[in-house]
């Protein structure tokens, strides 16, 4: 029981990484209608600049810092480089952000160099004991940084005039122009926002392991956290990550006594195989909305 | 029709293998250029071409589940190496090291590597056909991650990680093709084979889609709601166009690592699948010499930026200096992508047509 809860803890605790990430890709998905694959760079950029602000400026300021800085670097790159994009066919788009990906992780790996960097977090990988059980704090602090997050997002989205302005465009960008939202300027925010989710949740991984050049990986798993919650779902997006983490972390504990055939390392891909059996089922994720189709 | 090249008078005349005056020139040309190519230039610069060919075998086969039948599949580089290890267990030596059949005729396994894929690119198609879009993508990408999996772990037959086993053995009528013979060096061969099977699958694929199928598959992309209503099976087509992806992927793959003699299971990424997915989106979606020009250049990009540092002596040639020509390879792959996209969406083709219709017109502009 007792490996069991610390599992489903470590599990909730990278899950809601996955989570801040995938619901970068959602909002970005939302107003824009692309997925946009350059979040593992600014994953990886906002735990370098962590990395190197923590030591001046210290660990909690330097986090805010740094999602801020990460926001205005998407803001920058939609403005130069996806602007000019908008009406083009979506994969050229999306090919598009694999460029800008690898660009920036590049120019970021030559601030990592070849050691690990510690971001200076307080948590390293000390415990704590919660209702008997042994768990490491750092996962608390995810999950509980996470929820606030998400909370305040989704207040955000349901109360303020410009989270309702983003809503109206993820609805349909024309009516929303016709209104007197200027979509544009929904489309930079997203990616701002998108951006700093990156940032933190790049801290996040980073904590207790420190940051190295192959950060970025962590950051397909949100895929089949997105596919599996519905791509156009910001609930589905919370939802999917932690359901991607939590199954991550038990495959991880339970597969090597039950299934050992598969493989080690078989927690790594077991997310995929959970989103395609949830696609069998449902075609459009867990919470997706159903396209509908005219002629 | 002598002096009056492009009045069509009929649809088969229109629908032609090589329609125009011109194409039929330059296609000609071009051939013969390619190949009196080997006799004219170094032979590490012939083994990128030939790498280059089957690259572009690959890209023409992913252009027709993606460009032609608009299906975006981000897992050729599962496919791949479904054909890169079907040939090489095919061919491999029986009492090696790894698994091997020591079928070392090249048309056997190369048959046999392109109708395994193809087999399992029609066991996904099922579940592909449910999906649309970015989900099709994204659960293509899942089949590479499953697919590295599974290769990571079947060490006998893959050599696992960091150890790799020999590809496939090119032999033709009893004639290694990778040794040196009589009147040919290696690279030669080498290139003249890929080349050769280049000319055969683009012609296929052309063909293929020129034909009832191939106007299928264009009525799936542009609508497949109104492609269901005129009677187009969907769920068969867009099956057969993974089939057939998936085999000149198979065909590809098990080609892919014969210049080299070696490969390793790693070789099987996420990097595989968006590097062909940036030969079709740069050669241009939805037309086989797109498909073929985009392979060439992403294959000889590599070798491009590493000229650069005798041209910028700022740039540090080794590992050491401050700009390392790797990072440059890295920053400049991923710009010339962006850049390439923005000025240009329909690819190198496109600027081919644009090219073309100028002189065309020349020296008038209208």
């Amino acid at each position: 029981m007792t490996e069991f809860l610390q599992s489903l803890i470590r599990g909730l605790g990278s899950g809601s990484i996955y989570a801040l990430l995938a619901l970068g890709f959602v909002i970005i998905y939302k107003s824009t209608r692309v997925i946009s694959f350059a979040q593992p760079a600014f994953m990886l950029a906002g735990a370098v600049l962590v990395s190197y602000l923590a030591a001046d400026i210290g660990f909690f300021a330097a986090v805010p810092v740094a999602a801020v800085l990460i926001a205005v670097l998407a803001l920058g790159v939609e403005r130069t480089v996806l602007r000019p994009m908008i009406g083009k066919p979506v994969f050229v788009v999306a090919i598009i952000t694999i460029g800008v990906d690898v660009v920036v992780r590049v120019v970021t790996n030559a601030f990592i160099g070849l050691d690990v960097r510690q971001v200076g977090d307080p948590w390293g990988l000390s415990t704590v004991t919660l209702l008997g059980v042994e768990v490491q704090q750092r996962y608390l602090v995810m999950f509980g940084t996470t929820v606030a997050v998400v909370a305040v997002l989704f207040a955000f989205f349901r109360f303020s005039r410009v989270g309702l302005a983003m809503r109206a465009v993820a609805y349909d960008q024309e009516v929303a122009l016709a209104q007197g939202i200027s979509v544009g300027s929904v489309f930079a925010l997203s990616w701002a926002i998108a951006g700093g989710l990156a940032a933190l949740a790049g801290v996040f991984v980073a904590t207790g392991a420190g940051v190295d050049q192959q950060l970025w990986v962590i950051a397909l798993k949100a895929l089949p956290a997105i596919i599996l919650g519905g791509l156009d779902s910001l609930g589905g997006a919370v939802v999917g990550g932690l359901a991607v983490g939590v199954v991550e972390s038990l495959v991880g504990t339970y597969q090597g006594d039950v299934a050992p055939w598969l493989g080690p390392n078989f927690a790594l891909v077991a997310p995929y195989v959970l989103m395609l059996v949830v696609l069998l089922v449902r075609p459009y994720g867990l919470f997706g909305s159903k396209e509908v189709e005219r002629l | 029709m002598k002096g009056r090249p492009e009045l069509y008078t009929s649809y088969a005349q229109d629908m032609a293998f090589l329609n125009t005056r011109p194409k039929r020139t330059w296609t000609g040309a071009l051939v013969v250029v390619a190949l009196l190519v080997p006799f004219a230039i170094t032979d590490d610069l012939l083994m990128l071409l030939a790498t280059g060919f089957v690259a572009a075998i690959g890209a023409i086969g992913l252009n027709i589940v993606t460009g032609y039948a608009g299906q975006v599949s981000l897992g050729h580089a599962f496919f791949l190496a479904i054909g890169a290890y079907t040939g090489a267990a095919l061919s491999g030596d029986p009492d090696g090291r790894v698994l091997g059949f020591g079928v070392t005729s090249l048309p056997v396994w190369l048959l046999a590597s392109g109708l395994v894929a193809g087999l399992a690119g029609l066991v996904v198609a099922p579940i592909a056909a449910r999906l649309r879009g970015l989900y099709l993508a994204i659960v293509t990408l899942g089949l590479v991650f499953l697919g590295e999996h599974v290769f990571r772990e079947w060490t006998s037959l893959t050599g696992g990680p960091g150890v790799g086993r020999p590809a496939a053995v090119p032999e033709l009528f009893g004639v290694r093709l990778d040794r040196p013979s009589e009147f040919f060096s290696g690279p030669q061969q080498l290139y003249l084979l890929m080349f050769v099977l280049l000319v055969i699958f683009a012609v296929l694929a052309r063909n293929l889609v020129r034909s009832r199928i191939g106007r299928a598959f264009a009525a799936v992309r542009d609508r497949d709601l109104a492609a269901a209503v005129i009677g187009v099976d969907l769920t068969r087509y867009k099956a057969l166009a993974f089939a057939v992806s998936s085999f000149y992927a198979g065909v590809a793959g098990s080609l892919l690592f014969v210049v080299n003699g070696f490969f390793d299971p790693g070789s099987f990424g996420l990097l595989l699948s968006v590097q062909y997915i940036a030969m079709v989106l740069i050669g241009g979606a939805g037309t086989i010499s797109g498909a073929i020009m985009g392979a060439l250049f992403i294959t000889l990009l590599p070798r491009i930026t590493r000229e650069l540092p005798t041209v910028l002596p700022f740039i540090s040639a080794d590992a050491t200096g401050a700009v390392t020509v790797f990072q440059v390879e890295a920053v400049l792959y991923g710009l010339l992508i962006v850049v390439f996209l923005i000025v240009e969406p329909r690819g190198l083709f496109g600027i081919w047509v644009r090219v073309r219709n100028y002189w065309r017109t020349w020296p008038f502009s209208y």
